[in-house]
């Protein structure tokens, strides 16, 4: 920028003792203890979430302990590990099962949810068209979906594969229409003043702004995909880690119940992970400014 | 005479239907090629609805625009716009922002690929000549307010457009930025020679920037009062310090203070 002033305002330093950068020995100290502080920080949110987790596990080994709980009402982390090594081979291969209906439900979602929601967002008569039907489609209960599908398909892989997909594709239409809906009404005028059509301005601003709605709602559907698919194998599948903690549970095996649900969880934490690593790379730009973990904030921690 | 750039015709514009807000009535104006004019008056009497007008992002309830001997039935492609707010998009670095039109209007559309290398340097050149070389990989929210309205001009003159439209480009900048931007906007104006239609309600700027000012009353908004600006170029900021100026925005003053009062004031 032109500045004509710069000549008569005096660097704010000038009179005082300078150091190496111009800094006084103090200010040296005092910069350097705020970026050890930050660093500090740093280090210990990268650490938490592990140290909570292994919290939880002692405090709940140690409840399970203290108070005798018998194992078919809550089982040890221990027991669960015990019975996650004694059963690895099935857990394994139903935990597949699982990862690829989910995962071949999700892709559906995703296709289907980018093409709706595209156009729902773009056009108004679509939106109010379709949205009440969307909205009932989405209160009905997936659970209860399950029975006609066994009838439509019988028992298997396709209901778990179309309830994953019937779960999941509700917040990736609803999110990326309102990213391509709420493009500012100026840069719309501004591209229309150009003589853009209606495709150039989806195409140039609708979709690239709707990149982080469409990102935040794959994290959500993502982990509803896996409760889809779960409750289709619970109910109608012979093969699946829904399927698996239904027959333990019949067995009376409370272990290999919780072990079903701690590859889930694992699977979901994974997936979730895939997702915002996927976000970050493509979208890092509507992140901005929260990545500066190195400020160190008066009363922050 | 030289038919009219821009012919604005007794052109009538109401919102939402029969029983809609009336935001202009009556309205007639004319801008030559390559003029600058400016449009003040007071807040909510149709300004901005004028710009959408000659730009045919909205078609009017009555009477004609014709813009370069064509009657507007739809969008322009020959018009620049900038805003209040400077709408880059925040995905692009400021050489893609300004670029942005080059992929929109024809022929450059198609050309784009090909002349790559050479829009390229017409973007440069256009940013260096706001003060904005070296920045061109950064992106918007790296820059200041003052720094996004000058990638926002830039984007608004890329494609060379026959006219621009600023509705109160400055209107959400410090003094000082301001005034930088103004003798910025003249530059480019004197470089470049399109006919300039600026919305604003800053005095002191339409009065330093335009060939000829327009005072618009309340809504329903008509053009009450006219003068004509004839400060050599190119202004400085000396220039807003001399009595003449002060009369001139004083004068505008007082239009305007009828205007809120809603009573009509013969040309001067």
């Amino acid at each position: 920028m032109p500045d004509d002033t710069s000549a008569v305002i005096r660097p704010a330093s000038a009179g005082t003792a300078a150091g190496a950068n111009g800094m006084s020995p103090e200010a040296m100290r005092r910069l350097e203890a705020m970026a050890a502080a930050a660093r500090r920080r740093r280090r210990l949110q990268a650490w938490l979430p592990w140290m909570v987790i292994v919290g939880m596990f002692v405090v709940w080994e140690a409840a399970v302990q203290a108070f005798d709980v018998p194992q078919f009402v809550l089982p040890a982390p221990t027991d669960i590990a015990a019975s996650m090594m004694k059963w690895w081979k099935p857990l394994l291969d139903n935990s597949w099962q699982t990862l690829f209906t989910t995962l071949v439900g999700f892709g559906f979602a995703i296709v289907f949810g980018l093409l709706l929601g595209v156009a729902i967002g773009s056009s108004t008569l679509l939106y109010h068209g379709l949205y009440p039907l969307l909205i009932g489609f989405n209160s009905i209960p997936k659970v209860a979906v399950v029975p006609i599908l066994v009838i439509w398909f019988g028992i298997g892989t396709v209901p778990a594969v179309i309830t994953a997909f019937l779960i999941s594709f509700f917040p990736i239409v609803v999110n990326v229409a309102t990213g391509i809906a709420t493009v500012e009404p100026e840069l719309r005028d501004v591209l229309r003043a150009l003589g853009a059509r209606h495709t150039d301005i989806i195409r140039k601003v609708g979709l690239p702004r709707a990149m982080p709605f469409f990102f935040a709602s794959l994290k959500i559907s993502i982990t509803v995909a896996f409760v889809g698919s779960i409750i289709a194998e619970t109910v109608a599948a012979n093969k699946g880690i829904g399927h698996l903690m239904i027959l333990a549970s019949s067995r009376f095996d409370v272990p290999l119940v919780f072990a079903g649900l701690m590859v889930t969880a694992i699977m979901g934490v994974t997936m979730y992970v895939c997702a915002v690593t996927l976000e970050s790379r493509v979208t890092g730009w509507a992140t901005r400014g929260q990545n500066d973990q190195g400020q160190v904030k008066f009363g922050g921690a | 005479m030289e038919r009219p750039f821009v012919e604005i015709a007794d052109v009538a514009m109401r919102y939402g239907g029969v029983e809609g807000t009336l935001a202009l009535q009556g309205t007639t104006l004319n801008v030559a090629k390559g003029e600058f004019i400016a449009v003040v008056g007071p807040s909510g009497c149709g300004k901005s609805t004028l710009m959408r007008l000659v730009t045919g992002l909205w078609p009017a309830t009555a009477g004609n625009v014709v813009v370069a001997g064509q009657e507007v039935a739809g969008p322009l492609s020959i018009a620049g716009m900038a805003f209040q707010n400077p709408t880059l998009l925040p995905w692009r670095n400021i050489l893609d922002n300004v670029m942005l039109p080059l992929e929109v209007v024809e022929p450059h559309r198609r050309q784009l690929r090909a002349k790559r290398a050479q829009y390229e340097k017409q973007a440069k050149d256009l940013l260096a000549l706001v003060g904005l070389a070296g920045f061109e990989a950064k992106f918007p929210w790296q820059l200041s307010g003052g720094m996004q309205q000058r990638a926002s001009l830039c984007r608004a003159l890329i494609h060379e457009p026959a006219l621009l439209m600023l509705d109160e480009p400055f209107a959400a900048l410090d003094v000082f930025t301001r005034e930088d931007l103004w003798s910025v906007l003249q530059e480019l104006w004197m470089v470049r020679r399109p006919t300039v239609i600026l919305v604003t309600h800053d005095l002191r700027e339409a009065a330093y920037l335009a060939d000829r000012v327009l005072v618009m009353s309340s809504r329903p908004g008509r053009i009450i009062a006219e003068r004509i600006v004839d400060f050599p170029r190119p202004r400085t900021l000396e220039t807003t310090y001399t009595p003449e100026f002060t009369s001139l925005v004083h004068d505008l003053r007082e239009w305007i203070s009828a205007a809120r009062k809603g009573e009509e004031v013969a040309n001067a």
